[in-house]
């Protein structure tokens, strides 16, 4: 697999040989099978796929939020399979960031604090945080709403308050997993504008998981359409 | 994650669950306060114990003889030393050496004379007993109605009720302000015999005298005047007065016997010194300075051991409370996992490092150990208080002096905080480990 024309050129992310098994009772379920492909830095890739066809499982990989039963995983060079814990939160801190279809905000912070949140992990100073946040919430346009607690928003002001968290740290790599998920037709739209003009605007790599083929037919780049933890297709979209 | 943020994400957290986390925190309140009143009991009723018997003069204070006297104080006679020579003289001399050994406070002898009181026209038979200065301090005299001799010169004197009773059967308090006259038979000093020449003095003789005295108190209880001092006195006098009226005493017969009768040999002498510490160094000195000696050091030692061992057995239960709470702990960090179980994998997606989640949980459970350390020490300190207000008004009712019978010294203070918040940290080690081990894909799954 390479690279596709919308990206810089360099591999945002590597996947060798990639398999993730899990054992349930008898049954052993390949999740992820021998999956090899490149994500070049840049590109907005659509992972498309019925349910339990590993889609989000590579997502997890990618993310480091789990790890690889053989295979290697390679982030900017970095390979996620032989990093520690420690190295993994790191990845997670600095490298991606991961929106839910779910939103994941927490309930009883404000969406300032919500946006806060991975500042106070990646250790960035106080001073410094205000700015990141207010900058970051300007961008997906919910300033008026930064004391309001996620209960007193929309779905679509969730998604895009999730949205400005993921990219407080100023990632290089996005992960949604299905972000419109969760939302009506025309606030779907509105969060995936929003996730393409981060693409283009910023250059973020970003990799979506959906089963919306036609939403991911008009915003992403590449589709890649799994099946029984497999690659059954990759090609760019029409 | 910096701890300033960790600190406050984790009080955010209780703050989510303030009931719960309350009681749990009032859980380890109670335990700790439990444990802080166990032991203020036993370090105050040590204290207590020690004031006393320390101002009772029994363990501050060395009992000195003549090395013929009482050689065996309960030793097997196997071990006593043969005598070397004849037996240094405890007299005046004695006396003044010992004053200068270091940390001894004061040196003086039991006087106690039998003696005949003059009051309202009828004679009365009793026993005179010389008190120290120090008798105005050590508590001898405590709960004594009156007031101690106004100085140690004066010519006054205290009365024990039994004998108060005899001499004013219906108003024994009324004996106060009142005087006394005192006759004694006073040893006075015989020229020597010209016609004896192998003697140097011709002894002496007693003559009878009397005093006036000023009664100033009255004493309900027997005083204790420690080792060798004044007890079993029914009438009591500055010691200064006793020793000035030379009145003769039960052993000066045997001065009678020696090469100088008349230089005042003293039976025993009672050495107080500045503390039961210093006792050992002042006895050994004066041993080598060739008397007996006797204390009760072994007795302090064999006391400090009792108190001890009450205090541990008083920490232990005090201890068990905690213990349970720390229990609470647990059981509210563990639920609190389960409920936070999504955010927990929140925490991991976004950056969060195992050790962030562990420290989290531990910042939690120690928040909870230093709030309740906090609340338990004060409500430690207020049951304290209630005992020593029950225990006095208790002893109030029986015209009893008051006391303290419990004491929250700093050092419990800092040590109660510490022992709860390290049994929170603790009880909080099992749940933070978990939650740190949390798989994040699992825990984002959660509903």
């Amino acid at each position: 697999m390479t690279t596709s024309a919308f990206s810089n050129g360099q591999a945002a992310i590597r996947l060798h040989q990639v398999t993730r098994h899990y054992q349930m009772g008898a049954t052993l379920v390949r999740a992820a099978d021998n999956i090899t492909l490149d994500i070049g830095a840049g590109e907005f890739v659509a992972l498309l796929g019925s349910s339990g066809s590993g889609k989000s499982t590579l997502m997890n990989l990618m993310a480091g939020l789990d790890r690889p039963t053989s295979g290697a995983i390679f982030a900017h060079d970095r390979n996620l399979a032989e990093m520690s814990s420690e190295e993994l939160a790191q990845h997670r801190t600095h490298t991606i960031g991961i929106v839910f279809q779910a939103f994941n905000l927490l309930p009883r912070m404000t969406l300032e604090e919500n946006v806060e949140l991975p500042l106070r992990l990646a250790e960035v100073d106080r001073g410094e945080r205000m700015s990141r946040v207010r900058e970051v919430v300007e961008r997906v346009r919910l300033g008026a709403r930064l004391t309001h607690r996620p209960t007193e928003m929309s779905g679509g002001e969730q998604q895009r308050a999730a949205l400005a968290r993921a990219l407080v740290n100023r990632p290089t790599i996005l992960l949604a997993d299905e972000p419109t998920g969760n939302l009506d037709s025309a606030t779907g739209d509105e969060i995936m504008n929003l996730l393409r003009e981060i693409n283009e605007s910023l250059g973020m790599t970003i990799v979506m998981v959906t089963h919306e083929q036609p939403r991911a037919e008009r915003y992403a780049h590449r589709l890649i359409h799994m099946g029984d933890g497999k690659v059954l297709s990759d090609g760019r979209s029409s | 994650m910096k701890r300033r943020d960790l600190g406050e994400l984790a009080f955010r957290n209780l703050r989510e669950a303030a009931l719960r986390n309350s009681l749990t925190t009032l859980g380890i309140a109670v335990g700790v306060a439990s444990l802080v009143a166990m032991l203020s009991l036993g370090v105050g009723l040590q204290n207590l114990a020690n004031d006393r018997l320390s101002r009772s003069g029994l363990f501050d204070a060395i009992f000195v003889t003549p090395k013929s006297n009482n050689p065996t104080f309960g030793r097997p006679r196997n071990e006593i030393p043969e005598p070397t020579g004849p037996p240094k003289p405890l007299n005046q001399e004695a006396r003044k050496e010992i004053e200068t050994i270091p940390n001894v406070t004061e040196v003086y002898p039991e006087i106690r004379f039998p003696t005949e009181i003059h009051y309202d026209g009828n004679p009365f038979t009793t026993v005179v007993a010389g008190v120290s200065p120090s008798g105005k301090t050590d508590g001898s005299f405590d709960g004594m109605t009156g007031s101690f001799f106004s100085s140690p010169a004066a010519n006054e004197a205290i009365l024990q009720i039994d004998f108060a009773r005899q001499l004013a059967p219906q108003q024994p308090y009324g004996l106060i302000g009142k005087s006394i006259v005192l006759r004694y038979a006073e040893r006075e000093a015989l020229p020597p015999d010209p016609g004896d020449k192998d003697s140097g003095s011709a002894g002496f003789s007693i003559v009878p005298k009397e005093q006036s005295l000023r009664i100033v108190g009255v004493i309900e209880t027997d005083p204790a005047g420690g080792l060798g001092a004044f007890g079993r006195g029914r009438l009591f006098i500055p010691l200064q007065v006793a020793e000035t009226l030379r009145a003769a005493q039960t052993n000066d017969l045997r001065d009678l016997l020696r090469d100088s009768p008349n230089q005042k040999n003293y039976e025993s002498l009672t050495v107080r010194v500045s503390g039961a510490s210093k006792v050992k160094d002042a006895e050994d000195t004066i041993k080598k300075m060739g008397f007996t000696t006797y204390s009760l050091l072994d007795a302090t030692n064999g006391l400090r051991l009792v108190f001890a061992v009450f205090d541990l057995f008083l920490g232990i239960f005090g201890s068990l409370a905690l213990v349970v709470a720390s229990l609470g702990i647990v059981n509210t960090l563990v639920m609190a996992i389960l409920e936070r179980r999504r955010e927990i994998g929140i925490l991991k997606a976004l950056g969060a490092a195992d050790r962030d989640v562990r420290r989290l949980f531990f910042v939690e459970a120690g928040a909870m150990g230093l709030l309740g350390g906090i609340c338990g020490v004060a409500i430690g300190w207020l049951i304290g208080h209630a005992i020593n207000l029950g225990t006095n008004i208790y002893l109030a009712r029986r015209d009893l002096p008051a006391i303290s019978v419990t004491a929250v010294p700093w050092w419990m203070v800092a040590a109660a905080i510490a022992f709860s918040i390290f049994v929170s940290l603790a009880a909080g080690m099992y749940p933070a480990s978990r939650a740190a081990r949390l798989d994040p894909v699992q825990a984002l799954r959660y509903e």
